[in-house]
């Protein structure tokens, strides 16, 4: 199949679908490639090292369109480049199914394929072609960077000959994968770091993350991210006023301010309201990922920056990748590369469109003249749904005095009654066996007793040279073979001879081999 | 010389052989002890051979010699792979030994019933010891062993046979069970647990023979049910053995370990020998304990595993879901090298692929690099005991490095990468996880608590248990496919 990834037409736009490497991997599956010419100059990618890879470079989109079985792009299709779909043709980008319906069935109407990457569900196996997270971690990474950018101080705080600087503090709202990559950027710049989520369960990678978890008073059954697909849901009102207070408490401390909270399918909510955006200090910055669904603060502009009559910059751009086309274009292209290595299980360069695999299915929007949105529930449930935990109760010391009481007299019970048993069995043996048999009986029953208080002390790393040494010592039985080898019967000293010798190997080689195994344990 | 200096030189040993034992509860007191249990034994041979009725020395010394010679051969040329096929090997003999030196009592019991019959005096006598007239002339041309028999009274004589025959059986099942062992650990058996039609019927079946035998011997004294005894037993031992998969081999050696022991006990009770009866008591209740400490790591009965096979899972096992994901070595050394605490957890597969030393060599390159590396050991990792110990040892890792599994299950969570090197169930979330896995409630060690796990394996089979692991499925798992020593021989040029 030949897989073809034009210039994209979006204004502003500098990424692309398709990079030298991955033009590579691609042809490994068995796979054609060609690029727009131009197509990867935003993004750092000459023509010429495309064709270094083995990359057909075409003149224009048109031809590209007509020749490629398979196009790649990054944002959505133009009206006109839906126009150049025809029937067969497999289209793979962004696509937002949910907000461009008309555009769904105008590719539907071209009978072209359509796979979506913003719809690929979240299960772990399609974890490697989720362009979602990759670009999201790329925002996050930018957000934190950009806020660097317009932030007049540094973030580590330092003591220098000119006098102390204070650390800058950054608060990140929703930590969902670009809240983690800002959480992760801006405590290794040194900044002291807080992080807000609506899932408690999250607490934890913040804090793995380096920064900290801002707690809410607030006792209600919280929500658990596996019912959603690991996306946050809405939460009660309660839930939002006692948010809301505790941001309000914290917003005069904070330098920096990074939100990223947004609900699938929802407009985003308000989180940073216009009275803590006046609270701040001049110029403190705050950074809205959100901006494209209406923004987390009241106050931000789509893709503009603004500074407020306090001195608190909003930037609210909304195409952080785009500003890393670099990085962002080689993370996407592997995404694609990915989804493309799913669709051709053979590596022959055959696509099979499997509507049976749930990420295939998933992503599909279109296909063979039907629209195929929205895909069912996926067989695998994203995240195994957190138990329900029931917390054990502290036993009170009380309690702990009295269970402790308890086991030592079961201990107690335990040992007296094996002592009773099998003291009357030996008394029972005794009753019958004569006196010669119970010396050695006694003689026995103490070795046992012996051997089980020394074993138990063994290291148990060395239990293999112990049983060759115990090997060793089993041999023992040569003294029963030596009594008996002097004996007047031929047979007796044929059976003794080969007992002797036996006996004889191993009682050498067992001794041997201990020593040898022991002399190679060595300290550091 | 008289007796009195032979039970001295006796007691002597036992307290040597104890301390031998006993010195093994650390690497560098072990040293020193092994020098008193070569000396327990050198006293306690001398003394028998100078002490009480034993006669033709010089041949005996020389069949010693004979026996060092081999053994010597056998324990410098033994590979540290081959410990566990070389442990059972020697198991066999002192189990044959034991069958022999019981058969050797029946016949100086005939031989004494038959002097006393021609001379016309009843055996055995009344009273022990009281020997009076033609019976003493009779008793005195007796040497050794046969002489103690002569003074016996009818019911010691009955003791006698009784032990003499636990002696032979026991032995016997030693003998054959620890062929099978050593065939299978050797790979000349297949490792697969295998029951001929029958099953444990069969092996009741012989028990109950053996059984029947024992007081038919009782009863007439003829060699005919002592036959037909030891070959019972020697069934069982091929049987029972054979029955028994390969990871469950550690339970199987360290049981085999004790019969001998137990074998030597009752061997020398039909001598009335101490000295046997004491080490034979410490052998078995030492290979007793191993058989109980590998069972409990594996949370199995020692009843489950000695009539072999898993039980059934006890209902539906949990699905696994996500896929292996593969890597190459070149990822490997990536996280290899940016990592600072590394917990190697070695298995068998080390041991079959012989990667002990390039595992070593990786250790020390990483340790050059001022990185934290341990090993985690599991109690039945591998075929014997303690048998990664013994490897890890052999190719010069400090033993201060190597984790028992309670030492090091909590370190995990703050383990940048943990590598399984050709280990599976013992490092199977599903102990844990799925309460109807046939493995459930065996400790295993959390290795998934590890930042990163690489498994370095050979294909996508499952293990010993035949389940699948949830591990190997884990978002923090990579596969690095490939036999252990290769892998590690593309891996080692690239960690810096």
């Amino acid at each position: 199949m030949k897989i073809g990834a034009p210039k994209e037409t979006f204004e502003g736009e500098a990424r692309v679908a398709m990079t030298p490497a991955s033009a590579k991997d691609l042809q490994k599956l068995g796979h054609e490639c060609l690029i727009e010419t131009g197509a990867g100059a935003l993004a750092g990618f000459s023509d010429a090292t495309y064709k270094e890879a083995g990359v057909k470079v075409v003149k224009t989109a048109a031809a590209l369109f007509k020749e490629s079985d398979i196009v790649a792009k990054v944002r959505p299709p133009s009206d006109t480049e839906v126009k150049r779909l025809r029937e067969g043709q497999t289209l793979i980008s962004f696509f937002y199914p949910g907000q461009n319906e008309k555009l769904m069935e105008a590719a539907n109407k071209k009978g072209a394929t359509v796979i979506a990457m913003d719809m690929v569900p979240r299960i772990s196996r399609a974890q490697k072609m989720d362009a979602l997270s990759s670009m999201a971690n790329i925002a996050g990474y930018r957000a934190v960077i950009e806020a660097g950018n317009n932030f007049g101080r540094f973030f580590t705080g330092q003591v220098t000959a000119a006098g102390k600087v204070p650390p800058a503090k950054v608060l990140v709202v929703g930590a969902g994968v670009a809240g983690l990559a800002a959480i992760g950027t801006s405590t290794s710049l040194g900044a002291i770091t807080y992080a807000f989520d609506v899932r408690p369960e999250v607490a934890e990678q913040v804090e793995s993350m380096g920064a900290e978890f801002v707690f809410l008073d607030f006792d209600e059954e919280q929500q658990d991210g596996s019912a959603t697909g690991g996306y946050a849901a809405v939460s009660s009102p309660e839930f939002a006023a006692a948010q809301l207070a505790k941001f309000r408490e914290i917003a005069p401390d904070m330098d920096i301010v990074i939100t990223t909270a947004l609900i699938p399918g929802r407009d985003a909510p308000e989180l940073w309201t216009e009275d803590m955006v006046k609270s701040m200090k001049p110029g403190s910055v705050i950074v809205d990922l959100a901006a494209e669904r209406g923004g987390n603060c009241k106050l931000t502009v789509k893709d503009e920056k603004i500074v407020t009559d306090n001195g608190v910059t909003i930037i609210g751009y909304t195409d952080f990748p785009s500003r890393m086309a670099a990085q962002s274009s080689t993370l996407y292209a592997t995404n694609i590369r990915h989804m493309m290595t799913d669709l051709t299980p053979e590596k022959d360069g055959v696509v099979n469109h499997d509507m049976e695999d749930d990420v295939i299915r998933g992503a599909t929007v279109t296909h063979a003249k039907a629209i195929t949105f929205p895909p069912p529930p996926p067989k695998v449930a994203a995240i195994a749904a957190a138990p329900k935990k029931e917390l054990a109760k502290e036993p009170t010391p009380e309690e702990l005095r009295a269970n402790e009481a308890a086991a030592f007299k079961q201990q107690t019970r335990n040992q007296v009654t094996l002592l009773s048993v099998g003291a009357a069995l030996l008394l029972l043996v005794g009753l019958v066996a004569p006196a010669s048999f119970m010396q050695h009986f006694i003689v026995f029953v103490l070795a046992v007793f012996v051997g089980f208080q020394v074993i138990w002390g063994v290291a148990h790393s060395l239990h293999t040279p112990l049983m060759a040494v115990t090997n060793a010592i089993s041999s023992i039985i040569i003294l029963g073979a030596l009594m008996q080898i002097g004996s007047g019967s031929y047979l007796v000293i044929l059976l003794a001879a080969l007992s002797v010798f036996m006996a004889g190997i191993n009682i050498f080689g067992g001794f041997m081999v201990t020593r040898r195994m022991l002399a190679m344990f060595q300290k550091s | 010389m008289d007796f009195g200096f032979t039970t001295a030189a006796y007691v002597v040993a036992a307290v040597l052989f104890i301390l031998a034992l006993g010195g093994l509860s650390s690497q560098e007191s072990a040293k020193r002890a092994i020098w008193y249990g070569i000396v327990g034994m050198a006293l306690a041979v001398v003394a028998t051979l100078i002490g009480p009725g034993s006669g033709l020395w010089l041949f005996s010394i020389v069949l010693i010699a004979g026996g060092a010679v081999i053994g010597m051969q056998l324990a410098q040329r033994v590979q540290m792979t081959q410990m566990p096929e070389l442990v059972a090997a020697m198991h066999s003999l002192v189990g044959l030994a034991a069958v022999f030196v019981g058969l050797n009592a029946h016949i100086e019991i005939g031989r004494v019933d038959a002097a006393f019959a021609a001379a016309g005096e009843t055996f055995p006598q009344l009273e022990y010891g009281a020997l009076s007239g033609a019976a003493k002339d009779v008793a005195d041309q007796f040497r050794g062993f046969a002489a103690i028999v002569a003074k016996k009274t009818a019911v010691e004589i009955n003791i006698l046979r009784v032990e003499l025959v636990l002696g032979i059986w026991i032995g016997a099942v030693t003998f054959t069970g620890s062929v099978i062992a050593y065939g299978k650990l050797a790979g000349r058996v297949n490792s697969a647990a295998e029951k001929l039609p029958g099953g444990h019927l069969l092996n009741i079946a012989a028990a109950a023979i053996s059984v029947i035998s024992l007081f038919w011997y009782l009863g007439s004294g003829g060699f005919l049910p002592l036959l037909l005894l030891t070959l019972a037993a020697l069934f069982i031992g091929y049987h029972l053995i054979m029955g028994i998969g390969g990871a469950d081999m550690p339970v199987v050696v360290s049981m085999l370990n004790s019969y001998s022991g137990w074998a030597a006990a009752a061997i020398g009770f039909s001598l009335g020998n101490d000295l046997l009866i004491v080490v034979g008591a410490l052998v078995g209740s030492s290979g007793a304990i191993l058989s109980y400490i590998m069972c409990k790591a594996m949370n199995r009965s020692f009843v489950s595993v000695i009539l072999g096979g898993f039980g059934g899972p006890a209902g539906e096992q949990m699905a696994v879901e996500g896929e292996q994901i593969a890597i190459d070595a070149d990822g490997v050394a990536a996280a290899l090298n940016e990592a600072d605490s590394v917990i190697i957890i070695p298995g068998y597969g080390m041991a079959v692929a012989q990667a002990q030393q390039n595992v070593a060599e990786l250790v020390r390159k990483l340790r050059a690099k001022g990185k934290n590396v341990r090993f985690a050991i599991h109690p039945v990792a591998g075929r014997l005991p303690g048998h990664m110990n013994v490897l890890l040892a052999e190719a010069k890792v400090p033993y201060d490095i190597v984790m028992e599994m309670d030492e090091i299950n909590d370190d995990f969570p703050d383990t940048d990468v943990a590598i399984v090197i050709g280990s599976n169930d013992i490092v199977n979330p599903a102990a844990q996880d799925d309460p109807n896995s046939p493995i459930a409630g065996m400790p295993v060690l959390e290795c998934w608590k590890a930042k990163q796990v690489f498994v370095s394996k050979r294909g996508q089979g499952t293990g010993y248990s035949g389940i699948e692991n949830p591990l190997f499925f884990k978002d923090n798992t990579r596969m690095f496919y490939g036999d252990a020593k290769a892998s590690l021989d593309t891996l080692l040029p690239k960690i810096d």
